[in-house]
């Protein structure tokens, strides 16, 4: 196996969020018909601090509740069945599953932040964007209202939104900049760990442009680590350092950005980026067979079988164990040989 | 009935689509979609996209062809018919077998509470398009050519399908009357890479075998490139460039159209931006603007181009809206 990317765990960096054999069900028992999805599967991850994580896959691989759970944001109907989720936020490890509610609130925003996905659900429609900042702020912080907008202003200033936006309503703004005021709000109390759930899906491409530089330029001042989920794989390209690729509860791949998208180990991998369209030509292109499968009864064996071209029988009833290919490279794939081995 | 082009599918000519700001007690009007102008040849079909940034009037603008909206000036005329003008009866017994509109989300199109192949039925029946006998067999052939078959959908509510069968039942739901003309608005922005390519490889089939034009209105210009024959791009309400998709994409002429395609993000680690590009404006302000609507975004911004508008120049086999091509 012939890799030429630097090992990306260096050691000299420190791991920001930890989960181990996390197994997060959503485990639902209505009217006598009991179901279990099983969203999250036994992921081990390990994010390092200052670093841009992205998590690639197709809608209902698991992505949103990975980062639920990694968030700690646990609600009926999910469940966390199995693995654990550590922070490392000032020197101080943290166990996510033993965090009170006082805990989380004390981290959240502060040192762990989120981006929603649907900007347009998350301001208040009937306040002022400053008066939402405000809210926001002294939520977290004892500010006064002056305060409070002078910080607003500096920071919209900072991030090159226009000042006419702290007196708006959010129906008067477009798509493309709500989701900015939203990655503003989120990011204004400098949070050590951002999560980005689909923050530039359903943009069109000039605002997904501005929106990912946005996040870079936040990224960039503050060195903070930024867990980024999309399914758009240009988006990764620009953005991630670290690719994570997440199929039907599995991660299948994970590895340097460069060697993801220039030497992709896993069938599913390679699917997903050479579906991709390009301007080098009208040539066709194959889109990936079948479906993925329902996560409450998924495939024995590899969860990919069923549409993979190059199955074989073991494929069928032996899940892949996950292997190392090469220094901060692995996947979970039974044609692939460990580096060790 | 008026013959404005006898030879065309669809022909637009000075299009525009107004609406109305209110501030206080003054009143301005605000041009959606303004003076556009295109052709859709008869017989040859072709996926014609229409592409261009959220705000840039391409909904405005298939609301017209669908026959939703009426025009505010110019006039758009399907196989000679101008569309604002046909009665209630000519629409529904003549234009709405014609063209057939496709929408964005199909979660939002179908009901959750009723059965997906009751919409199949319902659109066969209202347009007696085949008999009650035949009815179940001429459904399975139309979801064939999208790849389904009226067994795996029949009895199913729009939540058990997937985002991608259930858009796929949207589109033969279109096909039921065997239109000439499909109206996509964004068929594929709620849908996954992955997904994308088969219903953009779909539209591509039917092209080809069924001889059915598509408008394909898009902001992803990967997809418009790989399926589309021609392409126009919009830019709050104008058709800045307009020309063949191999070379309005291919080598973009007009700023904007360049910008659009620089700002594509390329799933190569190697091809990432390097520039940054500025957007900190609001919309309305950029549709009121005088001159040229992106000269506050726009590199090569001259003086003029503050205070008069571009007309549409001819370039390089193909038409743009920019003072940069006047000569």
């Amino acid at each position: 196996m012939k890799v030429t990317t630097p090992n990306v765990t260096t050691q000299n960096m420190t791991t920001i969020v930890s989960a181990k054999d996390l197994q997060a069900y959503y485990v639902t028992n209505a009217y006598g018909v009991a179901r279990t999805v099983k969203a999250v599967d036994n992921i081990s991850i390990d994010i390092q601090q200052g670093e841009v994580y992205g998590l690639a896959g197709e809608s209902g691989c698991g992505k949103s509740t990975l980062l639920k759970v990694l968030l700690g944001d646990i609600q009926p109907p999910l469940t966390v069945l199995g693995g654990s989720v550590h922070y490392q936020l000032d020197g101080e490890l943290q166990d996510a599953a033993t965090m009170t509610v006082e805990d989380k609130r004390d981290i959240r925003w502060r040192q762990v932040s989120y981006i929603p996905q649907g900007s347009m659900h998350v301001l208040n429609p009937v306040r002022r964007i400053q008066d939402t900042f405000h809210d926001f702020i002294t939520t977290h912080k004892q500010t006064t209202k002056r305060e409070s907008k002078e910080m607003t202003q500096s920071y919209l200033r900072d991030l090159g939104l226009p000042e006419k936006v702290m007196r708006s309503y959010p129906h008067q703004l477009s798509g493309g900049m709500r989701q900015r005021v939203t990655i503003a709000l989120a990011t204004i109390l400098w949070p050590k760990l951002i999560f980005a759930d689909e923050p530039t899906t359903a943009l069109d491409v000039v605002v997904q442009r501005g929106v990912i530089q946005l996040l870079r330029d936040i990224q960039h001042k503050e060195n903070s680590t930024v867990v980024l989920i999309t399914h758009d794989l240009g988006v990764h390209a620009n953005l991630a350092d670290r690719i994570g690729v997440l199929y039907a509860g599995k991660l299948v791949e994970e590895a340097a950005t460069k060697t993801i998208l220039k030497s992709p180990q896993h069938p599913y991998t390679k699917y997903l980026i050479n579906s991709l369209p390009s301007f080098a030509g009208h040539s066709a292109k194959e889109s990936i067979p079948g479906r993925p499968p329902a996560l409450d009864k998924p495939p024995q064996g590899c969860r990919f079988h069923p549409r993979c071209p190059l199955a074989i029988s073991k494929c069928e009833h032996e899940e892949p164990p996950m292997l190392e290919l090469a220094p901060g490279h692995r996947a979970a794939c039974h044609l692939l040989t460990s580096s060790s081995a | 009935m008026s013959s404005t082009s006898a030879h065309a599918l669809l022909h637009a000519n000075n299009l525009s689509k107004t609406f109305d700001i209110r501030r206080g007690f003054s009143s301005q009007a605000f041009y959606a979609v303004d003076t556009v102008s295109f052709n859709l040849d008869i017989g040859q079909a072709e996926i014609f996209s229409i592409a261009g940034e959220s705000g840039s009037g391409k909904s405005t603008l298939a609301k017209m062809m669908l026959g939703m909206e009426a025009p505010s000036q110019g006039t758009l005329s399907y196989k000679g018919r101008e569309v604002s003008t046909l009665s209630n009866r000519d629409k529904r017994t003549w234009f709405y077998k014609e063209v057939q509109p496709i929408f964005q989300d199909p979660f939002a199109a179908f009901s959750p509470l009723k059965r997906i192949d009751h919409y199949l039925y319902e659109t066969l029946f209202n347009y007696k398009v085949a008999k009650r006998a035949e009815a179940d067999a001429y459904l399975d052939g139309v979801l064939a050519e999208v790849g389904l078959s009226l067994a795996e959908i029949k009895g199913r509510y729009p939540n058990e399908l997937s985002g991608g069968q259930a858009q796929r039942v949207a589109i033969a739901r279109a096909l039921i009357t065997k239109p000439s003309l499909l109206v996509a608005d964004e068929p594929v922005s709620m849908l996954d890479a992955s997904l994308r390519m088969s219903i953009v490889n779909m539209f591509r089939t039917l092209k080809d075998e069924h001889n059915v034009s598509i408008i394909y209105i898009t902001h992803d210009l990967a997809t418009a490139y790989y399926s589309a024959d021609r392409i126009a791009i919009m830019l709050r309400g104008w058709i800045v460039e307009l020309g063949t998709v191999d070379k309005v994409l291919g080598d973009p002429l007009h700023p904007y159209t360049q910008n659009l395609k620089e700002s594509i993000p390329q799933v190569d680690p190697d091809k990432t931006w390097d520039k940054v590009t500025d957007l900190a404006e609001l919309e309305a302000d950029a549709f009121l603007r005088q001159g040229c609507r992106f000269a506050a975004r726009c590199p090569a911004v001259m003086s003029k181009c503050h205070t008069q508008e571009p007309a549409v120049y001819e370039h390089k086999g193909r038409k743009v809206k920019c003072f940069l091509y006047e000569s």
